[in-house]
């Protein structure tokens, strides 16, 4: 179980990346991601079982997810719609989109074709047991993405793009475009949310259209937990915190579906408990703010 | 350097809430002038430098940069020789990141790679740069920029603008939330950049005092046009009696003429 846990709270941890990226970062609710993550998904598993290999059809779905996000860009900035709206454009129309990647069909199973984690569990089984294989790969591919990413935010371009949420007026002040920063932001992070939607297809052992449902909410809980955990401002810790907060909003959930029934909780429930743990998390940070806004006004005085 | 021809901005146009902000307004800005702009509220001051800066496209008349058309030109491109300073000190910097973090992007106007370029070196050269500000902030380069005073980052805006070499720089009242004490050493180091980088610059202000004592040229606005322009020596005598006074003398020039109008 204590497996399980990690290694779907480190795959969708890269999920969780993206939305930290869109929500914290770039200050855009981007509700693309309940589209682009069966997208990567519906990506590399057609792709697998057409045969190519497992590193280029994670490539393709990076570039799928990308290419997205940079829809609900474009549908943001030409259209002038709020970033809301411009992203269930596009979650909507990706359910479509995915079902012809998908072949006409709503799940493709992946259980005969050699996947990425298949093959590397394979490669080592004799060293380690299969469950410890798949929690090394899993460490090592969330690793390289979170060390990837604490580059990118430290480049000028990554500084940029955190400036832009925060304040769009310096941003232009820079003689900079918002729009296009716009573009490379949702477009990196729908990316990640479908490389995520490529490893959970992998590890699930199929992709399916309704694998995204919701996901979003999951993603912001799980940016939410992390920031529990520990406080700072270096990018470091933050895409850390991320990580560890998708860990343990799969540890609750699994705690939910297996002890639930104790108080007669089902599966069915489990999208209440994270609508519940999100408002708790809202509730308690609110409270907080209005401390520290306190102490501070105390401090003046 | 860079002129205003015949611009009209009117709000809501054909709406009962019509606003004639600029009326036919012209202006020629020389390079090297230091302007101060005084006039009552929505006298147009603001929209002013909006339609400098690019914010809006003026409803007719043009806008020229060194003699080029800059009218339909986005704030974004303009923003690449023009710099500008709002009331707000909120506005200039990102409060969320670091001092120095902020210091890196504004350092260069224009797109950024994905090239790291905070370094040992220009943490010196930042360091230096944050000295003559005299706010301890050149001990502060990883802190985040919301844990300082709205002087401190007004005065750190400032800076970062005029690194950033712009041709021209707009104030838009950029000391009137401050304090006193901040206020007067924000505007100090203002004139102290603009001698130093030899810049041309327009300060908005409210203080008439303030509008007499800095600068070569002041302006006044009322309705949307210039109705008065002085500089140079001329400028030099004026005093707050004196400008009230012309005030009411072109004010009551137009009240006269109303009261013609009705009788």
């Amino acid at each position: 179980m204590i497996e399980g846990i990690l290694v779907e709270g480190l795959i969708y941890g890269i999920m969780a990346l993206g939305v930290f990226i869109t929500f914290r970062i770039l200050d855009f609710p981007d509700l693309s991601v309940d589209g682009t993550f069966p997208l990567g998904a519906a990506v590399m598993a057609s792709t697998l079982t057409a045969g190519l290999p497992p590193l280029l059809c994670l490539l393709l779905a990076f570039a799928a997810g990308a290419a997205a996000g940079m829809l609900t860009a474009l549908i943001h900035n030409t259209l002038k719609v709020p970033g809301l709206l411009a992203g269930i454009l596009t979650m909507t129309m990706l359910w479509s989109i995915n079902i012809r990647v998908l072949g006409g069909r709503a799940n493709l199973p992946l259980m005969r074709v050699e996947t990425m984690l298949t093959r590397f569990v394979h490669g080592w089984g004799s060293a380690l047991s299969q469950p410890a294989a798949l929690l090394l790969f899993c460490f090592v591919v969330v690793l390289i993405v979170k060390l990837i990413m604490d580059f990118f935010f430290h480049t000028d371009l990554g500084l940029t793009l955190g400036a832009l949420g925060f304040n769009e007026q310096m941003v232009i002040a820079m003689g900079i475009d918002p729009r296009a920063l716009k573009y490379i932001a949702l477009g990196l992070a729908n990316g990640l949310v479908a490389v995520s939607g490529a490893f959970a297809a992998q590890y699930q052992g199929f992709a399916d259209v309704n694998l995204g449902q919701g996901i979003i909410v999951s993603g912001l809980a799980m940016v939410m937990l992390g920031e529990f955990i520990l406080r700072s401002n270096k990018i470091g810790w933050l895409t850390t915190r991320v990580i560890l907060g998708s860990i343990a909003y799969r540890a609750i959930m699994y705690a939910g579906r297996y002890y639930g029934y104790y108080i007669n909780l089902t599966p069915n429930d489990l999208k209440l408990i994270t609508g519940i743990l999100i408002i708790i998390a809202l509730a308690v940070t609110k409270l907080q703010d209005k401390k520290s806004a306190a102490r501070k006004g105390k401090a003046k005085k | 350097m860079i002129e205003l021809q015949n611009i009209d901005m009117i709000f809501g146009m054909g709406t009962p809430d019509e606003n004639h902000v600029l009326n036919d307004l012209s202006l020629k800005v020389n390079k090297g002038d230091f302007i101060t702009i005084i006039g009552s509220n929505g006298a147009g001051k603001s929209t002013l430098f909006n339609v400098i800066s690019g914010k809006y496209s003026p409803t007719s008349g043009r806008v020229i940069f060194q003699e080029g058309d800059v009218t339909s030109q986005p704030e974004y491109k303009r923003a690449r020789y023009i710099g500008r300073i709002f009331q707000d000190p909120l506005l200039g910097t990102a409060g969320n990141m670091r001092l120095e973090d902020n210091m890196v992007i504004t350092m260069k106007k224009g797109f950024k790679g994905l090239k790291i370029s905070l370094n040992h070196q220009l943490r010196e050269k930042f360091r230096d740069e944050l000295i003559p500000l005299d706010m301890n902030l050149e001990n502060r380069l990883s802190d985040n920029v919301g844990t300082l005073s709205g002087g401190q980052r007004q005065a750190l805006t400032l800076l970062m603008t005029v690194l950033s070499q712009p041709e021209i720089l707009l104030l838009d009242e950029h000391t009137a939330a401050l304090d006193p004490k901040n206020a007067a050493k924000v505007l100090e180091l203002t004139c102290h950049f603009i001698e130093k980088y030899q810049l041309t610059a327009m300060m908005v202000t409210h203080n008439m005092q303030q509008a007499i004592d800095y600068g070569n040229r002041l302006l006044m606005l009322d309705k949307g046009q210039v109705i008065f322009d002085v500089s140079g020596e001329e400028k030099k005598k004026l005093t707050v009696d004196l400008l009230v006074k012309k005030f009411h003398e072109i004010k009551k020039g137009n009240f006269l003429y109303d009261e013609a109008l009705l009788s």
